[in-house]
């Protein structure tokens, strides 16, 4: 009997000691996953910086300012005047579109070769 | 364990047969027993102590040797917290109010020598000043041939410089990183931002440092490593800024002035919505300060709207008005005498124009009467109106955040006599800063609340001390309206947008006294919607002066006037009011019941 409990404490000293070493390791092994991880999201977010940077610098004023004159002709864009202002009531609903006829039924033209031949 | 008998047999029988008392034998046996056992658990109490004792020897040897490694070992921050720290230890962002960026970080890189490694000095040196034409090869040879073991090359390069050094190959040539200070927008809000410099230089890091403007100012704001990811968030607008610097630019050409500054202010929370100071300069290459003997304000470094200290004239009338109108001593009919010229001692007051024998407060405002200025000073006395321009900030330098504002301390009269007060009332013998004018018209507008002026984003109304009654501000914007409708500055008629405001036109002084006869600072203060206003808005320029119908003018409302309408005319759609139908004053129906 007190020798089952021998092996049985020493088995459950190995068991243990295996556990250890196997966290052990494991925790190694998250801490260099987190560092890499670090220093991506370090590396990450110093681009994301250089974007922000850049984008400010294409955003600039002035040089919108020059986009917007240099192409004029295409856009026509010009600084905004009070007298740009609108009420809602005063945007015109869009025109209809005319009704497209898909199916022409032919009554008037019989002669007419072809339906649709005879639309303006 | 093998015990020994108390009673031996041997010994028993041979006591027996001696004749001798075999119990003394048992006695004898039974105290030598007790001996045995006393002197094993002595020995077993002695070996528990020992055990205990070491045990503790090398529970307090480790206690120990762990506070030794950690007192003699740098300190670490732990893993798991230690997210992106060289992130962390960037200069925080600068953006606007609409979180746009006004300046940042950039990394690039410095490029040093350590001549004792070269290879080739020569070749080093004239690819060198192939990739830089601004080097001087003769200094380089010199660097790289001498005694000196390290010389900086370059503060900050490009990655194509980087490149093209890199491309030359010598191991002597050395690149460090480098976070420099970028404002992507040049030179615009430049007097604001001000700039950054290069504190404490090392070959892998160097301090970033503000020098000028809001980054100094706040420089231990955004230096906090704590602060990296929040960015420091101004009051301005960088379309509006943009648009008023573009205004203002245009302006000061056509004006022919030497210099202007224009200020927009929110008149219930303080903001500042756009500042321009002109001539400006660009904060990513900023300029070196004057050399001493010449005047500060020549450079473009000169911040005019904080620190150009001017005697800004009859923009200061409505303050007289609207005191004398809260004190009660008029009210905005009164008929006050204006026959002039106004004698004071040997001081004669006149006015730019003979505008008759009396006129009324309102009229004195909109026709910027001296003489009738003169004499509502004079009823409210030099005491109380010191007094109100104090409550103004009028006598203190602005609280306005960057360092400049410091500077732009008033210049008062050493004794604030009768006659002082009279020509404070019209804007001379006092000069103060076109951002003292923006906080006090402010204060007329926002209904006679103090504000002051500041460069940080607010979340409400500052509803600062009350210097005027709701009534008083009222009728003073009144005034000022009808300066605009019916005035000196008709100029300023900008349909859809009610503007008010007044002119002011102030002759330079000498830089040995006395005044110029053609050098003038023309200003336009302005408030609107002149109903329910909103901004208030500074045009000052300096020495302007155009030739309109045949002859030279140089008088606010000519210069300055236009100039500040077409501003409002731009930039007033970008902050989003809309142009309305100015309310009629509503037709004198009195209730006449009982």
């Amino acid at each position: 009997m007190k020798s089952l409990l021998y092996v049985a404490t020493a088995l459950a000293v190995f068991g243990l000691a295996f556990w250890a070493y196997q966290e052990n390791y494991a925790t190694q092994q998250v801490l260099k996953d987190t560092r890499s991880l670090q220093r991506k999201i370090g590396a990450a977010q110093v681009r994301l910086s250089v974007l922000r940077a850049e984008w400010a610098y294409l955003n600039r004023p002035d040089r919108l300012m020059e986009l917007a004159e240099l192409n004029f002709e295409r856009l026509g864009l010009l600084p905004l005047r009070p007298d740009q202002f609108g009420r809602v009531d005063e945007v015109t609903y869009p025109a209809q579109p005319p009704l497209q006829i898909t199916e022409g039924v032919d009554v008037s033209g019989l002669n007419a070769n072809r339906a649709g031949e005879l639309r303006p | 364990m093998i015990r020994k008998p108390l009673r031996p047999l041997a010994r028993i029988l041979d006591a027996r047969a001696k004749g001798e008392n075999p119990d003394i034998i048992e006695k004898e046996n039974i105290r030598q027993r007790h001996d045995d056992i006393q002197v094993k658990s002595r020995q077993r109490a002695e070996g528990r102590l020992l055990v205990l004792g070491v045990f503790f020897l090398c529970a307090y040897a480790a206690v120990a040797g762990r506070m030794g490694v950690m007192a003699t070992s740098e300190p670490r921050e732990p893993v798991a917290s230690a997210a992106g720290s060289a992130i962390a230890m960037q200069r925080a962002d600068i953006v606007d109010r609409q979180g746009r960026i006004l300046a940042t970080n950039f990394e690039t890189h410095s490029l040093y020598v350590q001549p004792p490694q070269l290879i080739d000095p020569l070749n080093a040196a004239n690819r060198l000043v192939e990739i830089f034409p601004d080097l001087e090869r003769e200094r380089l040879l010199e660097d790289f041939t001498g005694k000196r073991k390290f010389a900086w090359i370059k503060k900050k390069i490009s990655p194509e410089q980087k490149q093209a050094v890199h491309e030359i190959g010598d191991p002597g040539l050395l690149f460090g990183p480098r976070e420099m200070r970028l404002y992507p927008n040049g030179s615009v809000a430049a007097h604001v931002l001000g700039g950054a410099g290069f504190g404490k230089e090392g070959v892998s890091a160097a301090e970033v440092i503000g020098v000028a403007g809001v980054e100094k100012q706040f420089d231990n704001y955004l230096r906090d490593p704590g602060n990296g990811s929040k960015p420091l968030t101004l009051s301005l607008d960088l379309t509006v800024q943009a648009a008023a610097e573009r205004v203002l630019d245009g302006g000061m050409k056509l004006m022919n002035a030497k210099g202007a500054t224009s200020i927009l202010m929110d008149v219930h929370t303080g903001e500042v919505i756009s500042v321009v100071s002109l001539p400006d300069f660009d904060p990513n290459e900023r300029p070196r300060p004057p050399a001493s003997g010449f005047d500060p304000s020549v450079s473009p470094l000169f911040n005019r709207a904080v620190q150009g200290v001017y005697e800004l004239g009859s923009t200061f009338k409505i303050f007289a008005a609207a005191q004398a109108m809260d004190l009660g001593l008029v009210n905005p009919h009164t008929v006050i005498d204006t026959r002039g010229p106004l004698r004071w001692g040997k001081f004669a007051i006149k006015d730019f124009r003979n505008y008759g024998n009396e006129l009324s407060v309102t009229k004195i405002i909109v026709k910027s009467s001296n003489i009738g200025t003169a004499r509502l000073a004079q009823q409210i006395g030099a005491e109380r109106q010191r007094d109100f321009l104090n409550d103004l900030g009028m006598l203190e330098a602005t609280p306005f955040e960057i360092v400049e504002a410091q500077g732009g301390k008033p210049l008062l009269p050493k004794n604030w006599s009768e006659l002082s007060a009279m020509t404070i009332s019209y804007g001379h013998g006092i000069s103060t800063t076109p951002m003292h004018l923006a906080a006090g018209y402010a204060a007329i507008a926002n209904g006679g609340r103090y504000v002051s002026p500041t460069i940080l984003k607010q979340d409400g109304p500052q509803l600062g001390r009350r210097i005027m009654s709701e009534d008083s501000a009222k009728a003073a914007r009144l005034m000022l309206r009808k300066v605009v409708t019916e005035g000196t500055a008709s100029f300023a008629r900008v349909p859809g947008y009610q503007v008010g405001g007044k002119t002011g036109t102030a002759d330079k002084p000498k830089p040995r006294g006395g005044y110029y006869e053609d050098k003038v600072i023309a200003t336009f203060a302005a408030i609107f919607p002149a109903h329910d206003p909103k901004y208030a808005l500074v045009v000052t320029l300096d020495e302007p002066s155009i030739v309109a119908y045949g002859e030279e003018r140089r008088t606010a409302g000519w210069t300055a006037v236009p100039v500040a309408a077409e501003m409002i005319g731009r930039v007033a759609p970008l902050l989003g009011l809309r142009p309305q139908v100015e309310p009629t004053e509503v037709v004198g129906i009195t209730l006449t019941s009982n």
